[in-house]
C-alpha cells in the first residue's frame, strides 16, 4: 500500500498517527517535537546569525572576522591582569614601605613576603640556584649557613640588587682570584702541593707523596692574603672559607687543581631595575628564611 | 482512508499519568501530618535566624555552613573540612534510622517526613484554598477556561512561587549570616550565587511539589524500590483488612446478609480511601510500590465506618500475614521487637555512640608535617646535617595558643622554626591565631659525627604551653647516602 497518498495510519490503542513506516510489524508513533522546543531551536539559528555579525566568528585565510564590537578574549585577560596587579599592589603596600628587617618582624608581612618571594624565586632564580635554592656546582646552595658575600638581610638584598661581577654596576660584588696556573704565577708542583694543603686545612685526607711543607709555604705567600692564614676566608673580599664542610666547586684534587690553575668567577645578574623593589625585598626575606639567614 | 489496528493484545507499555485530585480529610493521621509539617517547615525556615554565642572571633549563627572560611557550625559543634567524616557518620546513622523505621512501620519517612511529602502537602493545601476540594477542582478543570479559572489558578501559582522562593531563600541563609544576607537580598546587593541558588531551589520546589507531586515518588525516587527489598513479613504497613472488609456490599445489603447469617464485609465501596489518596491508588489492591503510607486512607475509612456504625480501622497499620492468620481463625501476631529491629537499634547505638565518643574526645589542636624535597638535606659548614619541613599547626580553640615544638628520634637533634622565637629551654614557640592554622618552616639539625642512615624516622611534637594538649606527627630525616 502506498502510504504517501493515504490518510495517516492511526494506531488503534493510542489513537495517535504513526510515521507510516513499518518494521517487522512494528510501527512508530508519530510524536512531533514540541512547538516550544522547535521555537527555541529556530530562535537559536536566528541568534547565531546576529552572533556572526557582532562577534569574531568566521575563519579567514589569515585570521578571522573581527565582529562589529571588536571583542577579543585577550582584552579580558589584560583587564584581569591589571586588576590583579592593582590588588597585589594594595596588599603589598605594607611591604613597599618596610625594610626587610621590618618585614621579618611582622608575621603577616613575613608570610606574604615569603609567599611572594617563593614565586619570584621560581621565576627568576631557580634556573641557576635550583628549585628551593638547592644549588649545584658553581651555584651556591642558599639553604646552608655559608655565605660568600654575607647572609644578613642587608647583605642578601645588596647581592640581589647588584649581582656578582656585573660589568658596569659600581655596587656589584667583585672578587677576582688569580689564575695561578694559566698566568704562570705558580708551577705545576706548587699547584698540586697547595691543593693538597687546602685539603689538609679542611681536614680531608692527603696523598702520601704530597709535598705539604711546600704547599704551606705557597699558601702563605699567595693565598693567605685573601683566604686568611688559617684558610677561614674573608666575606669582605668574597674569599670563601676553605676549612668547612661546604664547597662551591668541589674539594677533590682535580677540582682544586682546576680552581687554582684557572680561577673561578661565577656571575650573577643585578636584579635592580629588572625586578621592582618590593619583589627584591620579598626575595631577600625568602632567601633569608630558607635556613641560612644570619 | 484510515486504517486501524484491531489486535486486542496490543496494549501500550507506556501509561500517561492521570492527574490526582486528593480530597481533604480529617482524623488523627491528618492531624499528625499537619503537626509534623508545621514543625519541619518551622525548623527549616527559622533555624538560620537562631543565634549561638561563640565568642568574639567566630560567627554567632547556630547553624552555618561557612564555605568561604571552610567551617561548619552546628550549635556547640564546629567542624573543619578534614572532619567531614562526621557527615559520613551522620549519613550512615540516617540510613540505619531509615531502615529501623521501615522495619517497624513501613514507609514512615515517605508518608510523614520526606520533604517531597511535606512540601506537596503544603502546596495541596494552597491549591485547595483557591480551587476548592476534589470535586470542585475536577469540575473546574473540566470546564472551559474563564475568568474564574484564570484568577484562581493564577493566584495558586503565585502563592506556590512565593513559597518556593522562600524555600530557596531559606536555603541560602544556611550559608551566610542570615540577618545580613536578608538585608543584602532585600537591597539587591547580595552575591550573585545567592540569587542563582534561590532561583534553582525556587524552580525545583515549584516543579517537584507543585507540578510533579506523586510522580516524584512513583517514578523518580529510588527509596520505594529499596524499601520493597528491605521490608519483611512483620513490618507494619498501611493495610486494607480484607478479612473484615470483603465481600464488599452496600450498607443495606450488608444488614440483610448479616440478618440471614451470611457473610458480609464492612467495606461499602465508598471509594473514600481512593479519593483522599495523594498518589491516587486504591489501598484495597494490597501493598504496592506507589503507596507512600501516609495513613490518610485510614482517617477517611474511619470516618465512614463511624457513620455506618461499624468498628473503625478497617484500614490500619497491620501485616498481610495477620490478615491471612485471622482468615484462618488464628490470632494476630505483632512483633515490633525482633532480630531485625534489635540489630538496627544496635547499629544505631554503635554508630551514634562512636560518633559521640569521637566528638567528645576530639583534639582541638592538630599538626601535619611535610618534608622539604628540594633539597632533601643540607650539609652545614660545621658538617652537621639539616632537614627542612613545612609544619602546619591547627588551633581549633577560640583563643590564640602558643605551641612549643620538640623533635625526637636522633641523638643531639635540634629544632628551629623560621620566624619563631625559641623559649628558655630552646623549644621554638609558634603562636597560632584563634580558630585557624599556621604554616611554619621548621629546620631540624643533627650535629656532625652522629652516624646517620640515608633515611630514619623522627617525631615532631607540638605542645600547647598552657593547656598541655600535645599532638605529634612522624616523618623522616634524610642524610647523605643512597636514597631508595
Amino acid at each position: 500500500m502506498d502510504q504517501q497518498h493515504d490518510a495517516p495510519h492511526v494506531d488503534a490503542v493510542t489513537g495517535q498517527a504513526t510515521t507510516g513506516h513499518e518494521w517487522d510489524g512494528i510501527r512508530e508513533l508519530n510524536t512531533p517535537l514540541p512547538r516550544w522546543w522547535l521555537g527555541i531551536f529556530y530562535a537559536t539559528i536566528v541568534w547565531s546569525i546576529g552572533y556572526w555579525v557582532v562577534y569574531p566568528a568566521w575563519p579567514l585565510l589569515t585570521g578571522a572576522t573581527k565582529g562589529v564590537i571588536g571583542y577579543a578574549s585577550r582584552n579580558d585577560i589584560t583587564v584581569e591582569m591589571a586588576q590583579l596587579k592593582a590588588q597585589r599592589a594594595a596588599r603589598a603596600a605594607g611591604m613597599a614601605d618596610a625594610t626587610p628587617a621590618q618585614i621579618k618582624a611582622d608575621p603577616a608581612l613575613f608570610q606574604m613576603a615569603v609567599a611572594q618571594g617563593k614565586a619570584a624565586f621560581g621565576d627568576n632564580c631557580a634556573a641557576c640556584h635550583g628549585v628551593g635554592g638547592v644549588g649545584g656546582k658553581g651555584y651556591p646552595n642558599l639553604n646552608d649557613d655559608e655565605w660568600l658575600w654575607g647572609g644578613s638581610l642587608d647583605a642578601i638584598q645588596q647581592t640581589i640588587r647588584h649581582g656578582i661581577r656585573v660589568a658596569g654596576d659600581n655596587d656589584t660584588r667583585v672578587s677576582q682570584m688569580p689564575a695561578f696556573g694559566r698566568d704562570g704565577v705558580l708551577k705545576r708542583e706548587e699547584i698540586i702541593a697547595v691543593a693538597s694543603h687546602v685539603r689538609e686545612l679542611a681536614g680531608l685526607s692527603t696523598e702520601a707523596k704530597a709535598d705539604l711543607p711546600l704547599g704551606r709555604k705557597v699558601f702563605a705567600d699567595n693565598c693567605a692574603a685573601c683566604h686568611g692564614a688559617d684558610g677561614k676566608g674573608n666575606q669582605e673580599l668574597g674569599a670563601p672559607n676553605l676549612t668547612d664542610a661546604i664547597s662551591l666547586y668541589g674539594m677533590d684534587m682535580a677540582s682544586l687543581t682546576e680552581t687554582i690553575s684557572n680561577s673561578r668567577g661565577g656571575v650573577m645578574p643585578a636584579w635592580a631595575g629588572r625586578l621592582d623593589d618590593t619583589t627584591i625585598k620579598a626575595l631577600t626575606v625568602y632567601v633569608h628564611s630558607l635556613g641560612g639567614g644570619q | 482512508m484510515t486504517t486501524t489496528e484491531t489486535d486486542p493484545g496490543d496494549i501500550p507499555l507506556f501509561a500517561t499519568s492521570r492527574k490526582v485530585y486528593p480530597q481533604s480529610v480529617s482524623g488523627p493521621f491528618r492531624r499528625a501530618k499537619w503537626l509534623i509539617l508545621i514543625l519541619c517547615l518551622g525548623i527549616y525556615y527559622l533555624l538560620p535566624f537562631l543565634r549561638w554565642d561563640r565568642g568574639p572571633h567566630l560567627p554567632n549563627q547556630a547553624v552555618l555552613a561557612d564555605l568561604a572560611n571552610n567551617r561548619f557550625y552546628f550549635f556547640f559543634i564546629e567542624i573543619w573540612p578534614q572532619e567531614v567524616y562526621y557527615f559520613t557518620g551522620l549519613l550512615i546513622l540516617a540510613a540505619f534510622v531509615l531502615f529501623l523505621m521501615n522495619a517497624v512501620a513501613g514507609r514512615v519517612w515517605c508518608g510523614y517526613l520526606c520533604p517531597q511529602t511535606v512540601w506537596t502537602d503544603l502546596f495541596l493545601a494552597v491549591e485547595r484554598f483557591f480551587e476548592g476540594d476534589r470535586r470542585e477542582r475536577m469540575r473546574r478543570d473540566a470546564e472551559p477556561w474563564g475568568f474564574d479559572a484564570i484568577w484562581r489558578k493564577g493566584a495558586k501559582h503565585l502563592v506556590w512561587l512565593l513559597i518556593a522562593w522562600w524555600t530557596g531563600g531559606a536555603w541560602v541563609l544556611y550559608f551566610a549570616d542570615a540577618p545580613t544576607l536578608v538585608r543584602e537580598l532585600a537591597t539587591f546587593t547580595a552575591p550573585l550565587s545567592a540569587y542563582v541558588w534561590i532561583g534553582i531551589l525556587t524552580f525545583t520546589t515549584y516543579t517537584l511539589a507543585g507540578i510533579m507531586r506523586e510522580q516524584v515518588c512513583k517514578y523518580m525516587c529510588p527509596w520505594p524500590r529499596i524499601q520493597a527489598a528491605l521490608t519483611d513479613d512483620d513490618a507494619l504497613n498501611v493495610t486494607y483488612r480484607y478479612d473484615r472488609g470483603d465481600p464488599r456490599v452496600s450498607v443495606k445489603q450488608a444488614a440483610r446478609l448479616r440478618a440471614e447469617g451470611a457473610p458480609a464485609g464492612d467495606c461499602v465501596d465508598c471509594f473514600q480511601c481512593v479519593a483522599v489518596c495523594p498518589t491516587g491508588i486504591d489501598i484495597r489492591d494490597g501493598a504496592q510500590i506507589d503507596c507512600i503510607q501516609c495513613g490518610l486512607c485510614i482517617d477517611a475509612c474511619d470516618s465512614v465506618m463511624t457513620k455506618i456504625g461499624r468498628p473503625t480501622r478497617l484500614i490500619a497499620y497491620d501485616t498481610d500475614g495477620n490478615v491471612k492468620r485471622r482468615l484462618a481463625g488464628l490470632a494476630s501476631i505483632y512483633r515490633p521487637v525482633r532480630l531485625r529491629t534489635l540489630a538496627y537499634t544496635a547499629l544505631i547505638v554503635v554508630v551514634g555512640g562512636a560518633m559521640l565518643w569521637q566528638l567528645a574526645t576530639r583534639s582541638t589542636a592538630g599538626i601535619s608535617v611535610l618534608h622539604e624535597r628540594t633539597p632533601l638535606f643540607v650539609t652545614l659548614s660545621d658538617g652537621s646535617i639539616r632537614n627542612a619541613y613545612t609544619v602546619r599547626l591547627l588551633n581549633k580553640r577560640p583563643e590564640t595558643r602558643p605551641f612549643a615544638l620538640t623533635v625526637a628520634g636522633l641523638p643531639g637533634v635540634r629544632i628551629e622554626a623560621v620566624g619563631a622565637a625559641p623559649s628558655a629551654d630552646l623549644r621554638p614557640i609558634v603562636m597560632v591565631e584563634p580558630d585557624s592554622s599556621r604554616e611554619v618552616r621548621v629546620l631540624v639539625t643533627v650535629p656532625a659525627g652522629v652516624p646517620l642512615a640515608p633515611s630514619q624516622p623522627i617525631t615532631i611534637t607540638a605542645s600547647d604551653l598552657f593547656a598541655g594538649e600535645t599532638v605529634r606527627a612522624s616523618d623522616h630525616f634524610m642524610a647523605p647516602g643512597a636514597h631508595p
